[in-house]
């Protein structure tokens, strides 16, 4: 204590200190004076909600100054970065928090479509579990793993530590209190209803708040790097960045009714309004899904293959490639609709240009391993690795696939979509970032290596058998039901009511269900072992290597 | 070599050398890109390239470039609707000229209508009286032969046509039952004893000790009137025969306490304007050959 009381003399707040909690103040008294205003109760629990984490974040602040030195910290370590890797714990661990949570509800949504008497109450609905499921997914725990993953590589590549003390704490706290908003919000029926754009516009506001600072402590760690380039992983991070804030600006652009109302209305209407949802919903998988995590891939597979990376070339042209053309891509989800034909068109062809864009980065995962490859024998978390990046080769084929006028007009609205988007959100987006988490916990945590290299393996095989079930069954149900949908007799009447193909297809959503359980169980065995890495530092097991037969990298003759 | 001017290593493994940079111990080889993968990119671009030719692709002042081939999917919708409308129409036109007796008496007719007639249920029937016209609570089953407003092909014709209390057709069937208990008609004590002389209708057991004198009398006072002295209903009004096992709303006492408790009955939409003439007599005969019809 004396340690930290001694300088307290000397220290005195710094600005983001004093900024960040009056900031925090203003917001604390306005949501209290909101939440007595509110027109609804769920809105008033929001701004409840709000007002303490306000009031939170302020005891945090004055905790953090009582205890911190009166110097900054500093930037460097007996001649290593000081890595700021806090923050990063925090999102690794709340990333397998909400996977659980968000698998969890999967599973249960897969099930009330196999027995919908499970929607015995509102709250539990199909209607606003479903958000919750896509949303505890794709942005509780891809988000943040995006921005454990992120941060982690781009002090590691730019031998920087992250600017701002307090930044990356908002970022890190600020996003996971967003997560809570949106999701409780989707329970007690508060939504936008855009998919994937669901949350109302105060808990939106609280998203560009926090993302504008995601954007510039990211982008100020690459402009204070020690490094004379900028690493291809963070090219995809830094596109990924700054695409969505543009694509959330866009498709959120909204009025609220009042300010104490949680309900906005949307500026854009009718086709415009498709056209610009879809345009953000086709780029938050390009983008959210894609470019972020294939920055993931471009560090963690040429790290733990201990082998260069394929190709610079292939990275440059496939990332400026991809990036330029998934922009394009949105149309084709707006395929026989009142969409102009010549925006469908664009959205086809641009989807078919995508394809080798896409499949440059599976080349340039894939072919790292060369001269690697005996280790996916020894080490399972290299295979979730490259297990991905098949499955992202195998999505991203699919998708172009899918995109063809012809394909989509029987794959559209039926559950072979659902099928596709799973084998890229299990396959790749899923196994990418536990291979990620695999590798950052005993990084982040100095341990040698995880507490169990078996359980890993038992993860894999769990989940790879509950992928081939969940999106196997989506292939079957939904040819099934695109086929009875067009199907007409002989004398020129339709074959089938709606229901029947409702009916036909419930075996195929068990079976689903049973593939989204495996998942779930694998997640948990993952759970537990990095929890035991964390715990148990003692414990740790390595994968073993072949010697190498000569030494890898020599100097050119 | 040549590689020397990029300061990059040999690497063993692929005999290719790295650009000379390293991040965090990751360095990158400078392999050219895979050729395959360039021409099948450029064979999807030069593919595009045709497709905007041949179909609406860029947007320009005033619309859209509308393509060599002039296609356009409004224009596709249009056509096949068209042609299936075309496939359909020599037997359509004979259904429309036909009437409801006629198209029963001639097979080839009726299996047209029962074909048409089972599409048009699937799609719109259905929800309510499920996929095999069996119906639920609430929702009368359509194979069974007790009709709640008529079983002969005219009867099933008005109805599908006007629906049944949808206020918005003035020519709807509209017969209502009372609310006997809500309203105060009838006391507890009464709708009790009247639900046990019902069930007796029926065959069924009433409960132990019941008054069914009393029943038939109150039944006579306040019922008959719809559902006749004799307890077999009136089509014209939608009274419910109450002497057979077929029941809407449920045979126990309790269900049949609740029915003069809240009285009402169940809704259906007029089709009308909904669905074509020919498709509504289509629908009649189907529903009038599932087996009930009179």
């Amino acid at each position: 204590m004396s340690q930290t009381l001694s300088p307290a003399a000397a220290k005195t707040p710094r600005f983001g200190e004093i900024g960040l909690a009056g900031v925090l103040a203003v917001l604390a008294l306005l949501t209290a004076f909101i939440a007595v205003k509110a027109w609804t109760p769920g809105y008033a629990f929001h701004m409840v909600v709000l007002c303490l984490a306000s009031v939170a974040g302020i005891y945090a602040i004055y905790l953090r100054y009582q205890k911190r030195e009166a110097a900054w910290p500093p930037q460097e370590l007996d001649g290593v970065p000081n890595y700021n890797f806090g923050p990063i714990k925090f999102c690794t661990l709340a990333s397998v928090f909400w996977g659980i949570a968000g698998f969890t509800v999967g599973l249960y949504i897969a099930l009330e479509l196999a027995f919908p008497d499970l929607n015995f109450a509102r709250w539990v609905n199909f209607g606003r579990l479903r958000p919750l499921h896509t949303s505890a997914v794709i942005f509780a725990f891809g988000g943040n793993i995006l921005l454990a993953t992120s941060l982690y590589i781009v002090q590691r590549t730019s031998r920087a530590r992250l600017p701002g003390d307090l930044s990356p704490w908002f970022i890190a706290l600020g996003y996971n209190l967003f997560i809570v908003i949106a999701g409780t919000g989707y329970l007690l029926g508060i939504t936008h209803s855009k998919e994937y754009a669901e949350p109302e516009w105060y808990a939106d506001l609280l998203l560009v708040a926090v993302w504008l600072t995601y954007f510039g402590v990211f982008l100020g760690t690459i402009m204070k790097r020690s490094e004379p380039h900028i690493y291809v992983a963070n090219w995809f991070f830094l596109a990924f960045i700054v695409t969505i804030a543009v694509l959330v600006l866009g498709n959120n652009a909204a009025i609220p009714v009042s300010l104490f109302s949680p309900k906005s209305y949307i500026v854009w209407s009718g086709v415009q309004d498709a056209m610009i949802q879809w345009w953000y919903g086709h780029n938050a998988v390009g983008f959210y899904l894609t470019a972020s995590f294939l920055g993931m891939m471009y560090y963690f597979v040429p790290k733990r293959a201990g082998r260069p990376v394929y190709s610079y070339r292939l990275s440059i042209i496939h990332f400026w490639a991809l990036i330029f053309l998934y922009i394009w891509a949105g149309p084709h989800h707006l395929h026989f609709t009142a969409l102009p034909d010549w925006a469908q068109t664009l959205g086809m062809t641009m989807s078919i240009i995508l394809w080798m864009p896409s499949w440059g980065g599976m080349i340039n995962g894939m072919l790292t391993l060369s001269g690697a490859w005996d280790k996916l024998r020894t080490d399972p978390v290299l295979r979730l690795l490259v297990v991905s990046i098949a499955f992202y080769g195998m999505s991203t084929f699919e998708g172009p696939l899918m995109s063809i006028k012809t394909v989509n007009s029987l794959s559209h609205y039926t559950d072979w979509t659902i099928g596709h988007v799973h084998s890229g959100a299990l396959g790749w987006v899923g196994y990418i970032s536990f291979g990620a988490l695999y590798c950052i916990v005993p990084w982040l945590w100095n341990r040698r290596g995880l507490y169990s290299l078996k359980l890993v393996n038992w993860h894999f095989w769990i989940s790879t058998i509950g992928i081939v079930f969940y999106i196997s069954s989506m292939w079957v149900a939904g040819i099934m039901q695109g086929l009875m949908w067009r199907a007409y007799t002989s004398l020129g009447f339709l074959e089938y009511s709606f229901i029947e193909t409702v009916e036909a297809m419930h075996p195929m959503y068990v079976i689903r269900a049973l593939g989204g359980f495996l998942f779930l169980v694998g997640a948990l065995i993952m759970a537990y072992n990095l929890y035991m890495t964390i715990v148990s530092p003692d414990a740790a097991e390595v994968p073993e290597s072949r010697p190498s037969p000569q030494p890898r990298l020599v100097p050119a003759e | 070599m040549a590689d020397h001017a990029h300061g990059g290593d040999y690497d063993a493994a692929t005999g290719k050398t790295t650009t000379g940079h390293s991040w965090d111990g990751i360095s990158e080889l400078n392999t050219p890109l895979p050729r395959w993968w360039l021409y099948t990119l450029y064979g999807c671009i030069v593919w595009a390239i045709i497709y905007w030719v041949l179909f609406p692709a860029w947007p320009w002042f005033g619309g859209a470039t509308k393509g060599l081939l002039g296609w356009n999917s409004r224009t596709v919708v249009a056509r096949e609707l068209d042609e299936l409308r075309a496939s359909r129409s020599a037997m359509n036109d004979k259904l429309a000229a036909a009437s409801l007796q006629q198209i029963e008496a001639t097979p080839e007719l009726l299996a047209f209508a029962r074909a048409e007639g089972a599409a048009a249920f699937a799609q719109n029937c259905s929800p309510c009286h499920g996929a095999g016209a069996q119906g639920s609570r609430g929702y009368p089953n359509l194979n069974a032969d007790r009709w709640l407003w008529g079983g002969t092909l005219d009867q099933i014709h008005t109805t599908i046509t006007h629906g049944a209390r949808w206020t918005a057709d003035p020519d709807t069937h509209a017969g209502v039952m009372p609310s006997f208990g809500r309203d105060g008609l009838l006391n507890k004590e009464e709708i009790s004893t009247i639900a046990d002389y019902v069930r007796t209708l029926s065959g069924n057991a009433p409960d132990a000790g019941a008054d069914l004198a009393k029943g038939k009398q109150l039944f006579i006072d306040n019922c008959s009137p719809c559902h006749g002295e004799d307890g077999k209903g009136n089509v014209d009004v939608g009274a419910a025969n109450l002497t057979t096992q077929v029941w809407l709303y449920g045979p126990t006492k309790a269900d049949i306490m609740h029915r003069i408790e809240v009285g009402g009955g169940g809704v259906m939409p007029a089709w009308k304007g909904r669905l074509d003439e020919s498709t509504i007599k289509a629908l009649t005969v189907f529903v009038h050959t599932l087996g009930g019809g009179k």
